[in-house]
C-alpha cells in the first residue's frame, strides 16, 4: 500500500488522475481515501489564502499594468497595451536604479558569502562560549531592518553621528554618492550575513570530522581540507543560501528607505516601484514595474535552478518526504 | 578501574592544557569581535536614546548626560502608542493564522499522500522567494476597493501569505523529524487520522510549531514594505511604519531621540526572543534549508 503512495507522489499529476481513475478496479483502501481527503482539507485553507492574496493579485497587477491608470486623473483610465512598458523601459531612471539594484545585490551577497562563511566557521568550531556567539550572531538577524537602518543613519549623519567624521573633510557621507552605497551596502551585509551564516552552519553539519581527520593524516593543509573537503560537501548548502539572499537582496527597499530616501538616483527598483505608485498614485507604470521585478527575480531564480540543478530548495524538498 | 582511569585521565589534560591556552584565547578574542559586529549598532542606538537633546549631537557613542526623557515623551504621545498597539496586534494575529494553517499544510505535506502535493510546495516556495513589491501595487488598489486598505485585516491578510511558506517549510521541517510510529499505534488502535493528529502528533510537535511561531512573529514584526504601503494614517500603520512619521516633542523639535527610543522599544522583543530561544531559531531557521 505504501509502495501505491509512493508512485502517486513521483509521478504528474496526469498520471495520478489517471489512477485515480481506474482506481475503482484499484480499490483505493478505506484509510486510504480518508487520508487523501485529510490532506487536502488540511492543506486547502493555506492554499486558498496565498491563491487569494498572491495568485489573483498577480494576475491584477498584469491586467493594471496594461492600463493608463493614474489616481489622479481616474476618468483618463484605458486599456494602452505595453504602452507603459515602452515608458518604463525607455526611462534612464527605471535603468539607473535596476544598475544600482543589481550592484547591491551582486556587492552584497559576495561580501555575506565571505563573510558568512567566516561566521559559519567561527560559530561551528569555537572552543569558547559557542551558545553565546549564537546567540548575538543572532540579533542582526531578528532586528527590525528599519531600527537597524536608523542606527547606522544616526551613526553616519553629520550632525549626530559616531562615524561621520571617519570621511573627514569631505561631504556628508550620505550624501556623496558612492560612501552612501557603501553604507547601505554596510546596513545590508551587517543584518543579513548572519542569516548566510546559520545556513552555511547547517551545511557544515554534514561535513564528516572522520573525512576531515583523513585529509589531516594525508597532510593537507588547513586551506586544502576546506577547498577539496568542505566545500565539495557543503555545496548544496551554500547554493540553497546563495539563492535565498540573492532573491532577497534585489528586493532591497528598507535600508535604501530610511538611509537615503533613494534620493539622487541611489533609489532601488522596489523604491521605484513605491515612488511610482503612492507618491506618483499611477498604478499603471507601479503595477508595470511590479510585473518587471517579477520577471527578473523569475529570471534570477531559473538561472540559479538550471546552473546548479538538484540544489535548488524545491527539489531537496520533494527529494525526501 | 577507579585508580587506573585517574592518572590516565591526567595525562590526557595536563598536555592539552598547554596545547589548548592558546587556541582558547584566539577563540575568545574572535568570539569578541563577533560579538562587538553585533551590538555596537544596537548599543549605539540605545545610546541616542539615553542622550539629553543637548547633547544628541556630541557624537559620544556613550551619553555624557543620561536621560528618560525620550521614553516618557514617546509614551505621552498617543501616536506611538497605537503604533505599538497595532504592530502587536497585527503580528500576533497574522502569527496565529499563520501557524494554524501551516501546520495543517505541514503535516499533510509530511506525512500524507494527496493529489497536488508537489503543486502545494512549489507554490509556496515561489511565493517565498516572491518580491514583496511586485504585490503592493495590485493589492494597493483591490484593498481600496474592497474598504480594507488601512486596517488590520489589510496588513494581517499580506503577512499570512508571506508568512506561510516559511511556516510550512520549516514545520514540515520538523514533522519529519517526529517518531511517526506512534501514529501508526495510534491508528492501529483504532484512531482517525484525524484523531492521530490532534491526540498524538500535536502534542509532539509543539515544539516545532513554537520555533515557526517566533520565526513567523519575527517576520511579521520586521515588515516594513507593506506596512507603509497599505496604510496611510494611525489607524493600522505599525512601529516601522510610523517611525517615519516621528517628530520630537514639538514639531520643531529634532526626532532622533525619540525615533531612537521607539526603536529600542520595537527590539525588546526580539531581543527577548534571541536570549531566551536561540537554540529554537537557530534550529528553524536550518533545519529547513538543508536537511530538506
Amino acid at each position: 500500500m505504501s509502495e501505491t503512495g509512493e508512485l502517486l507522489t513521483q509521478n504528474a499529476v496526469g498520471a495520478e488522475a489517471a489512477v485515480r481513475k481506474a482506481g475503482g478496479k484499484r480499490e483505493l483502501s478505506e484509510g486510504k481515501k480518508a487520508e487523501r481527503k485529510l490532506g487536502l482539507w488540511l492543506c486547502a485553507p493555506a492554499a486558498l489564502v496565498m491563491l487569494a492574496v498572491t495568485g489573483w493579485p498577480i494576475i491584477y497587477s498584469i491586467w493594471l499594468s496594461l492600463q493608463r491608470y493614474d489616481l489622479r486623473f481616474p476618468d483618463q483610465q484605458a486599456f494602452v497595451g505595453l504602452e507603459n512598458y515602452v515608458t518604463v523601459l525607455g526611462s534612464p531612471y527605471w535603468w539607473q536604479a535596476f544598475g544600482i539594484t543589481m550592484m547591491l545585490t551582486v556587492v552584497s551577497v559576495a561580501i555575506e558569502l565571505v563573510l558568512g562563511m567566516t561566521l559559519a566557521l567561527i560559530m561551528h568550531r569555537t572552543l569558547v562560549g559557542r551558545g553565546l556567539v549564537r546567540t548575538v550572531a543572532l540579533i542582526p538577524y531578528g532586528i527590525v531592518t528599519v531600527v537597524a537602518a536608523f542606527s547606522w543613519r544616526y551613526a553616519w549623519q553629520s550632525e549626530t553621528g559616531y562615524l561621520a567624521d571617519l570621511f573627514a573633510g569631505q561631504t556628508d557621507p550620505l550624501v556623496n554618492f558612492w560612501s552612501s552605497m557603501g553604507i547601505i551596502t554596510l546596513a545590508e551585509v551587517w543584518k543579513t550575513t548572519p542569516f548566510m551564516a546559520l545556513l552555511l552552519m547547517a551545511g557544515l553539519a554534514l561535513v564528516p570530522d572522520d573525512l576531515l581527520k583523513a585529509a589531516q593524516m594525508d597532510g593537507a593543509s588547513a586551506w586544502q581540507r576546506f577547498v577539496k573537503v568542505m566545500l565539495p560537501v557543503m555545496k548544496p548548502a551554500i547554493l540553497v543560501a546563495l539563492l535565498f539572499r540573492t532573491l532577497d537582496a534585489f528586493r532591497i527597499f528598507d535600508n535604501i528607505f530610511v538611509l537615503t530616501q533613494g534620493s539622487q538616483g541611489r533609489s532601488s527598483v522596489s523604491i521605484q516601484a513605491y515612488n511610482n505608485l503612492i507618491k506618483g498614485l499611477n498604478l499603471g507604470i507601479g503595477s508595470t514595474m511590479s510585473v518587471l521585478i517579477f520577471i527578473t527575480v523569475a529570471i534570477i531564480a531559473f538561472i540559479f535552478v538550471k546552473l546548479f540543478g538538484t540544489a535548488a530548495p524545491g527539489s531537496d524538498e520533494e527529494g525526501r518526504r | 578501574m577507579a585508580i587506573q582511569t585517574a592518572p590516565d585521565q591526567d595525562q590526557w589534560t595536563r598536555p592539552s592544557i598547554w596545547t589548548r591556552w592558546g587556541p582558547k584565547a584566539r577563540w575568545g578574542l574572535i568570539d569578541i569581535l563577533v560579538i562587538a559586529y553585533a551590538i555596537i549598532p544596537v548599543l549605539w542606538i540605545v545610546s541616542l536614546s539615553f542622550k539629553t537633546p543637548s547633547t544628541l549631537s556630541d557624537k559620544s557613542f556613550i551619553p555624557n548626560e543620561w536621560t528618560w526623557d525620550n521614553y516618557i515623551n514617546i509614551f505621552k504621545t498617543t501616536d506611538f502608542i497605537q503604533a505599538l498597539i497595532n504592530s502587536i496586534g497585527i503580528a500576533l494575529i497574522a502569527t496565529l493564522i499563520a501557524v494554524v494553517l501551516g501546520t495543517m499544510a505541514a503535516y499533510a505535506i509530511a506525512r500524507l499522500d494527496f493529489p497536488g502535493k508537489r503543486i502545494l510546495v512549489g507554490v509556496s516556495l515561489m511565493i517565498a522567494m516572491f518580491p514583496q513589491v511586485s504585490l503592493v501595487s495590485p493589492l494597493f488598489d483591490m484593498e481600496r476597493s474592497l474598504g480594507l486598505f488601512d486596517t488590520w485585516p489589510g496588513l494581517i491578510l499580506p503577512y499570512i501569505t508571506f508568512a506561510l511558506p516559511l511556516a510550512i517549510y520549516t514545520l514540515s521541517a520538523f514533522f519529519r523529524e517526529i517518531p511517526w510510529e506512534l501514529e501508526k499505534a495510534a491508528k492501529m488502535d483504532g484512531a482517525t487520522p484525524g484523531q492521530a493528529f490532534r491526540k498524538v502528533i500535536a502534542p509532539l510537535a509543539a515544539p516545532g510549531v513554537f520555533t515557526t511561531a517566533i520565526l513567523v512573529f519575527i517576520f511579521c514584526w520586521n515588515d516594513f514594505l507593506f506596512a507603509i504601503s497599505l496604510t496611510s494614517t494611525n489607524e493600522s500603520r505599525t512601529v516601522p511604519a510610523a517611525l517615519q512619521f516621528f517628530t520630537g516633542a514639538s514639531y520643531f523639535e529634532d526626532p532622533t531621540g525619540t525615533t531612537s527610543a521607539a526603536a529600542v522599544i520595537i527590539t525588546i522583543p526580539i531581543i527577548i526572543f534571541v536570549l531566551f530561544f536561540q537554540r529554537r531559531i537557530v534550529a528553524g531557521l536550518t533545519s529547513g534549508a538543508v536537511k530538506g
